[in-house]
């Protein structure tokens, strides 16, 4: 399944690693690189500015739980569309309350996707504008994405735990 | 003034620093639009700051449909997660199926059968026009033109016809699967597919004749909502958004999957970087999708539409009676199901709306570790305050139906 | 009784307050016009031209709560959503009646998780509930006209 990476991926996951200590690491098509979580800004400056990654996709995170070292990484979806060509950066992040500085002043596009990773996992980004809950109500405790946040089912009803299901249910009429 | 005029900080909801000193003084107005307004395309919130009739700032609040689907997602095996896809854009279903689909696959190596390719090429080019005809009709009834929504429902049911007759549901079909589609199509799919595209290019032709020179439809979308190039490309915008802005980036012919790369047709744009840009660019869409069905329908191949590797693809029927091995196959990938790699794939298709990603990582066992949406409109309602800064509040709701929006893919 | 005959032909019927209450309520029931997820996208299919509502006397959807007698929870429910639709709720005027269209306004549907109420009946009563996922058009009429049967039903001294 192996793809050759093309020359300007190449040059760029090259220089990140010779510059940031950047792991590369490819899976199928996809090229990323595994960076500290320290220099996070001016990576993505140097990709933006130098091997033209112009347009954030997306940021997101994963959650390793129970892993603690690191629990978190912070991904980045980079696209170039001159190149064509896309590229992801994960940041590992460790401890149950991970700081990260914000990218918001390369990528205006990250303010949101920044404020949905606060709100789902629970990743302070220092700096960030407006970082406020952006999908769950602004009184909300947790941060549901989190793999030790219970998916909260309600359970199957049967005959011994109908009386309890309803019980929630006051306003069901007959 | 008095003191009625004045806002308390903490009635905004803890947006109080987003508004304006003016907005705190009283000076300003602060209208709420949503989370229930007839046209917002669904539960938005729109807190608008308003100096007489036009908008100073516009402060969207999202959120108010998050089904935390991406965590029902991470708590199923990789095929039955798949009906959790249709229900994020739902207007968009068989792309969303399409994209998770195309992840799996490359996550665990599956491959994929040419008549299933086709078909999925046809399938998510038809859900295109339905959503293109569904944005078209809601977005002039937004801008008061009541008939243009009617006809294009009309056209909208044909579609659906043909989604239920392939897969027994009108909307939520879950027909496209990791390894190829559900089930071979039945004898009368085609013959109802050539009517579609007989009847459809004269019924485009009687949208534009009511909206694409009428004076008032006009009025309202020229140089309204204007971005540039560079704008979108900084704030991650895709679709007819930034093809209207004369750009011609789009996912089938940039990173083809599919094999779209076999298919002729063309990428439109315009020039105009407002909402009758977008208007202009979405119109000719369908008629772009309309050639590709036609091509499609035109090279369907015969043979298998299921992928033969059955450590991920459930064996049919028939083989479960005579085999043994199919026998256990099957119980196998319907409760355990099978394992991933971990490794994360990050999958990206042009929907309706523009760049539909999914980022899909394993972790060695039948249930993903993580599951994430990008979906389009999220990146497209961000830049909702630079499009209606200095528009009338009038304005407002024909720029969130140029960006089509749906909240399904932005909360998800 | 006994009036129809001795006024002839001049078109005069005899019946109850109830029934003509309940009669008058049933033929113009105004839905509120709430679409929440992919169920408002056949909630506007009911109303378009294939399916056609206003031939039932239901077509017309009003945007404000307060002159509505029906609300159509057509989609999932979330957390942040449900004080939103309890208040809409509390805005119309008595008598109201609330429909629960579609599996996860009923019960949630495959959203058993954190973020969805799980049936809108944990904070509005709920009439009449249509399965699917989404209803059919015909689903929601059917639903429409189930609950004008019940309406019909309706005792006048129980509205407070």
């Amino acid at each position: 399944m192996e793809v050759a990476m093309d020359d300007q991926l190449q040059s760029a996951a090259t220089a990140m690693h010779e510059r940031f200590g950047a792991e590369i690491h490819r899976y199928a098509d996809d090229t990323s690189l595994i960076a500290a979580h320290d220099r996070n800004v001016e990576l993505l400056t140097a990709l933006r500015d130098e091997f033209r990654f112009e347009m954030l996709v997306a940021v997101t995170a994963v959650d390793y739980w129970p892993q603690v070292t690191p629990r978190f990484h912070v991904l980045y979806i980079l696209y170039s569309m001159q190149h064509n060509s896309t590229l992801l950066v994960r940041i590992p992040l460790d401890g149950n309350m991970p700081h990260l500085r914000t990218v918001e002043g390369v990528y205006p596009s990250a303010n949101w996707y920044e404020r949905e990773v606060y709100d789902m996992f629970g990743v302070t980004f220092v700096g960030h504008s407006d970082l406020r809950r952006i999908l769950m109500p602004k009184d909300w405790q947790g941060h549901p994405l989190r793999k030790d946040y219970p998916l909260g089912y309600e359970e199957v009803s049967f005959t011994f735990n109908y009386d309890e299901i309803d019980l929630r249910k006051p306003l069901a009429k007959e | 003034m008095t003191d009625s005029n004045l806002v308390r900080p903490e009635e905004l909801d803890g947006m109080s620093h987003l508004v304006s000193e003016r907005a705190l003084r009283g000076e300003t107005m602060l209208l709420n639009m949503g989370p229930q307004h007839p046209s917002t395309h669904g539960v938005l919130r729109l807190l608008l700051e308003l100096d007489g009739e036009i908008v100073v700032n516009c402060i969207p609040d999202i959120g108010f449909l998050h089904t935390g689907i991406e965590k029902t997602m991470e708590s199923k095996i990789y095929n039955k997660a798949l009906v959790c896809t249709d229900r994020m854009d739902y207007l968009n279903p068989l792309g969303n199926n399409l994209v998770y689909s195309l992840a799996v696959e490359k996550l665990v190596g599956l491959d994929v059968p040419p008549r299933a390719q086709v078909l999925r090429v046809l399938l998510a080019e038809l859900t295109r026009i339905g959503s293109h005809l569904l944005w078209l009709g809601t977005s002039a009834l937004d801008l008061a033109a009541m008939s243009v929504f009617l006809y294009g429902m009309r056209e909208r049911e044909i579609i659906l016809d043909i989604f239920e007759m392939i897969s027994g549901q009108r909307m939520m079909t879950s027909y496209i699967r990791p390894g190829g589609v559900w089930r071979d199509v039945p004898a009368e799919f085609e013959a109802a597919v050539r009517n579609f595209l007989e009847v459809m290019p004269r019924r485009l032709d009687e949208y534009e004749s009511l909206l694409t020179h009428n004076a008032l439809f006009l009025e309202r979308t020229v140089d309204i909502g204007k971005i540039c190039t560079e704008e979108c490309i900084r704030w991650g915008i895709t679709g007819p958004a930034i093809r209207a802005t004369g750009l011609p980036y789009d996912l089938r012919k940039a990173r083809p999957y599919s094999g779209y790369e076999t298919y002729d047709f063309d990428i439109p744009t315009a020039e105009g970087c407002d909402v009758y840009g977008r208007y202009l660019v979405r119109v000719q869409e369908i008629r772009e999708s309309l050639k590709i069905v036609r091509q499609a329908l035109d090279k369907l191949p015969y043979g298998p539409v299921q992928s033969s590797n059955r450590k991920f693809v459930p064996p049919p029927r028939s083989e479960i009676g005579v085999s043994m091995e199919s026998l256990i196959h099957h119980f196998k990938l319907w409760t355990e199901g099978y394992h991933a790699p971990a490794e994360g794939v990050y999958v990206a298709i042009e929907s309706p709306r523009g760049e539909l990603g999914f980022y899909v990582e394993g972790n060695g066992g039948p249930k993903p570790q993580r599951v994430f949406y990008r979906g389009p409109s999220f990146a497209n309602l961000q830049i909702m305050p630079i499009l209606t800064r200095k528009h009338f509040v009038a304005d407002v709701v024909g720029i969130i139906g140029s960006i089509d929006i749906v909240l399904g893919d932005t909360d998800r | 009784m006994g009036i129809e005959q001795k006024t002839g032909n001049l078109g005069v019927v005899t019946t109850t307050l109830q029934n003509v209450v309940n009669w008058s309520r049933t033929n113009s029931m105004w839905p509120m016009l709430f679409g929440l997820a992919c169920c408002a996208i056949e909630m506007m299919g009911a109303q378009a031209s294939n399916y056609d509502m206003s031939r039932f006397g239901m077509e017309l959807m009003r945007p404000s709560p307060r002159q509505s007698d029906l609300m159509i929870v057509a989609g999932r429910v979330s957390r942040k959503m449900a004080p939103v639709l309890r208040q809409l709720y509390d805005q119309m005027p008595d008598p109201k009646w609330v429909i629960a269209m579609g599996d996860c306004a009923s019960c949630s549907g495959i959203f058993n998780n954190y973020a969805v109420v799980q049936g809108v009946d944990e904070i509005v009563p709920v009439d009449v509930y249509i399965a699917g996922c989404p209803p059919r058009p015909e689903g929601l009429i059917h639903g429409i006209i189930t609950l004008h049967e019940k309406v019909k039903q309706e005792n006048l001294k129980k509205w407070k």
